[in-house]
């Protein structure tokens, strides 16, 4: 693929110390910080690959909205005091275990990738390749266009769906919060109980 | 000299495991639905490698797709924490034992 080596391993080594970094940092606002350090890179590396809606997307919806969501609740909680959960309840050996286990299962897929035949265009594995050619997409009018007559035509079914996933989602968030809201000694608004919560 | 397609697509498992070893290993939920999304983020960059490399778009469409759920399923998952932190005033998984006593 023609992308820039420089640029990629920048953004994925970032990626990889800042992911690090979320798990093993105690408190969760540092883990939160690091966490939109590799939404950026990510988003980096998606412009990198041609991607360019989708690193727009990561931006707006990953650190824009997902994560003001999380420093929000953090800020709500008042959870942010360093919690020792690391260090606390799990042994060191479970804890060698299960980094050692994700280590070897990473390093098995990395193998099973650099052998395995992806874009082989005769052979066993072969798979015919799409119509989407870096020169076609720029004839078309760019990747967000391409996308966006796809979005419109063939994934319209999809596409309405999704409005329905956030809906439904809308929906039952507020069910879990009036449902609290009806727990006793905390003073109710009349009315806003009656069939919501049931 | 250019990247290979299998560098990126190992840079999203290593991502995958890195959050599935923190879904694992941490207590405070918080962190574990940051884990989660990381997990999300490294699928979504295979999905978009994958595209690259069959010239198809319905890799980079599928992400869109993936987002959008992302989103819907971090707002019912943050709900629910508060919801979690109402009832037990704490943030951590161990004390979810309800169901054991």
């Amino acid at each position: 693929m023609q992308i820039s080596p420089l640029f990629f391993y920048l953004f994925a080594i970032l990626a990889v110390v800042c992911a690090l970094l979320v798990v093993l940092k105690t408190n969760p606002v540092t883990s939160a910080f690091n966490l939109v350090m590799v939404f950026f890179a990510f988003a980096g590396i998606y412009a990198l690959l041609g991607a360019h809606l989708i690193a727009g997307l990561q931006i707006l919806v990953y650190t824009g909205a997902i994560m003001v969501l999380f420093v929000f609740v953090i800020m709500l909680l008042r959870a942010d005091s360093p919690s020792l959960d690391l260090a606390r309840g799990v042994p060191a050996f479970r804890l060698f275990v299960g980094a050692g286990g994700a280590a070897a299962l990473a390093a098995l897929f990395a193998w099973v990738f650099k052998h395995a035949r992806f874009g082989a265009v005769d052979g066993p594995g072969a798979v015919a390749p799409g119509p989407y050619t870096e020169q076609a997409i720029e004839a078309a009018g760019g990747n967000t266009q391409v996308i966006s007559e796809l979005m419109f035509s063939e994934y319209l079914l999809p596409f309405e769906l999704t409005s329905v996933l956030l809906l439904a989602a809308i929906v039952g968030v507020v069910a879990i919060a009036l449902r609290q809201a009806k727990r006793p000694g905390v003073d109710q608004p009349q009315g806003l109980s009656k069939g919501a919560g049931q | 000299m250019s990247v290979q397609p299998w560098e990126v697509l190992a840079f999203s498992g290593l991502i995958f495991f890195i959050g599935l070893a923190g879904v694992m290993i941490r207590k405070n939920i918080l962190v574990v639905l940051m884990c989660i999304e990381l997990m999300l983020n490294a699928v979504n960059l295979s999905f978009v490698t994958f595209s690259r490399i069959h010239q198809d778009m319905g890799g980079e469409m599928a992400v869109f797709f993936i987002i959008v759920v992302a989103a819907a399923e971090s707002a019912v998952g943050l709900g629910l924490l508060i919801a979690m932190f109402r009832t037990l005033r704490s943030v951590d998984t161990d004390q979810l034992t309800l169901l054991r006593e």
